[in-house]
């Protein structure tokens, strides 16, 4: 690894910009992610701020089974993010189907939808949770391993 | 000549994919098409494929912030078709989980409706507050968001006189809070400027259209299913329905301001009046309903919300059927987004107009409302609904 790469992953790694994205959830995962932003959890102090546009996000939180009108757009936001890009499914559902495994109109998991890279369980998560989900995946984009 | 902008289903001001279709000439929006399916997850053929005490945990997760409201009313759906009553104490219990995660609704809708505003500071207030009664929920049910509290037959567990002295505490701070932020959002020049005069939904428009919860309360019509059709004890317990005659935003957020310290005198008098006995009835984990139909309603946080259930004689619904609040008040927002005569609608009053109904999309996905009434037809039949919704798919691709 060169010095330069070490220095830009160093850097990387200070930023992470989220977007969050509901493909079918039930809110409650969305709350409890809105709340890790709030003063009580305040994720920012890993330098994580919440944006609104995929094209300025490093880290896309997905909630709830994805759903099969949501799967186009989930697809299609996820092309928008610049490289390189890191999937967290959030909650039991987007990890594998939740309560809603064998409805009619959802896909099993979010892993076959596009590739995850970190999976955080609960239903809901907690923020704890969450939180320990971004700074994992901080640290393994700090020493190149995903 | 009009302009079409589309709002989501990914946007900024708000998390749940909803898709809002705007025709705007100039900055004047002059027509709307609302499109919620995206969150569309088939709940309703799920519950009839499952026993009643499984189907308990998917309408839970109907909707994660009112889950309260939607399991009690599941609850009350089953009682009634069994033709059981939960105890007095579990009914109380019931009505303090009911009325905390309303206060708890209602703070997380102030905190996000002052962030689509701008007015981040209050966002931040808002939900820090908020995170004292997610503490007292976690205590008293033992989860943070997703209860699963209320059981066919009564309330899993009871309330220990600790809990109660931190309860109360916590009621105290609340309440203290709510008069504070009260007298910021009558000073404040910000949210007064964003929100009077801002989205006006007249009282004989709100009745209609079939407006429900606070957002009809906020056009000045007194209807509250806790006074009109009491359940679960709500008959015992007094409280005033809070009315705003102003039919804006600005009435909107008052009203819940204000229904925040009614929760919070509920609470206090359950307290104070909690009967003894048992929280719960025995009814084992699988049963067979007897045949019939049932009907249940409850104030959820956003609300009048109604299920209903057709039992043929098995251990689970042959139909079950759930009316959300939020489908019943996205009508409106249409209504109240179209620029008429004297009255005008600028896309920046888009955020603030939305957010007003407290909308919740992962409750609604049930109907696709489409507004045809500028364009040639007005009724449509199935097949024409078919061909445009395949036609905008090739669009889409």
């Amino acid at each position: 690894m060169g010095l330069v790469e070490k220095f830009v992953r160093k850097c990387r790694a200070r930023s992470p910009w989220i977007l969050l994205f509901d493909t079918g959830a039930c809110n409650a995962c969305d709350i409890e992610i809105a709340a890790c932003l709030t003063p009580r959890y305040d994720v920012e102090r890993f330098g994580v701020l919440a944006r609104g546009s995929p094209r300025h996000a490093d880290i896309l939180i997905v909630t709830g089974p994805v759903t099969r009108q949501a799967r186009d757009r989930l697809i299609r936001i996820y092309e928008q993010m610049p490289e390189p890009k890191y999937v967290v499914a959030a909650g039991t559902c987007a990890t594998s189907g939740g309560v809603y495994w064998g409805c009619y109109n959802t896909y099993p998991s979010l892993d076959s939808v596009i590739p995850v890279h970190a999976y955080v369980s609960g239903c809901p998560v907690k923020p704890e949770a969450i939180l320990k989900a971004i700074s994992i995946l901080v640290e393994k984009i700090e020493r190149g391993e995903v | 000549m009009s302009f079409e902008i589309p709002i989501g289903p990914q946007h900024p001001i708000h998390v749940e994919p909803l898709m809002l279709r705007l025709s705007v000439e100039g900055e004047l929006i002059v027509d709307v098409d609302v499109d919620v399916s995206y969150i569309h997850r088939g709940i309703e053929k799920a519950l009839e494929v499952r026993p009643y005490i499984q189907g308990l945990y998917l309408v839970e997760r109907i909707c994660g912030i009112c889950n309260a409201a939607h399991s009690l009313c599941y609850c009350l759906n089953v009682e009634q078709l069994l033709g059981k009553e939960a105890p007095p104490r579990a009914k109380y219990l019931r009505i303090v989980v009911e009325e905390l995660s309303r206060i708890h609704s209602h703070l997380l809708w102030l905190g996000h409706y002052f962030h689509t505003l701008g007015f981040e500071t209050l966002f931040m207030y808002f939900w820090r507050d908020r995170e004292r009664v997610m503490d007292m929920l976690e205590l008293i049910t033992g989860n943070r968001v997703t209860t699963a509290y209320n059981t066919i037959g009564g309330v899993r567990r009871d309330l220990t006189p600790e809990v109660e002295q931190k309860l109360r505490r916590t009621l105290d701070y609340i309440e203290e809070r709510m008069r504070y932020y009260e007298k910021v959002i009558d000073s404040e020049p910000t949210i007064l400027a964003r929100t009077q005069g801002v989205g006006i939904l007249k009282p004989s428009d709100a009745v209609r259209l079939g407006v429900v919860g606070p957002h009809l309360r906020a056009s000045g019509i007194k209807h509250d299913v806790r006074l009109d059709d009491p359940y679960s004890g709500h008959d015992e317990i007094p409280f005033n329905v809070i009315t705003w005659d102003t039919c804006d935003c600005y009435a909107r957020v008052k009203v819940r301001v204000k229904e925040v310290h009614e929760c919070v005198n509920m609470i206090r008098y359950a307290l104070d009046h909690m009967p003894s006995g048992d929280y719960r009835l025995k009814i084992p984990p699988f049963f067979k309903a007897p045949p019939g139909e049932s009907l249940s309603r409850v104030e959820a946080p956003r609300g009048e919300l109604v299920h209903y259930s057709i039992s043929d004689g098995s251990d689970r619904p042959y139909r079950y059927r759930v009316r959300t609040p939020t489908l019943a008040n996205l009508l409106s927002v249409v209504e109240m987004l179209k620029s008429r005569d004297g009255y005008e609608v600028y896309i920046a009053d888009v955020p603030a107009i939305l957010g007003g109904i407290d909308p919740c999309i992962c409750c609604s996905a049930r109907v696709v409302v489409a507004d045809e009434a500028r364009r040639r037809r007005t009724v449509m039949t199935l097949d024409d609904i078919i061909r445009i919704s395949r036609d905008r798919g090739v669009e889409r691709r």
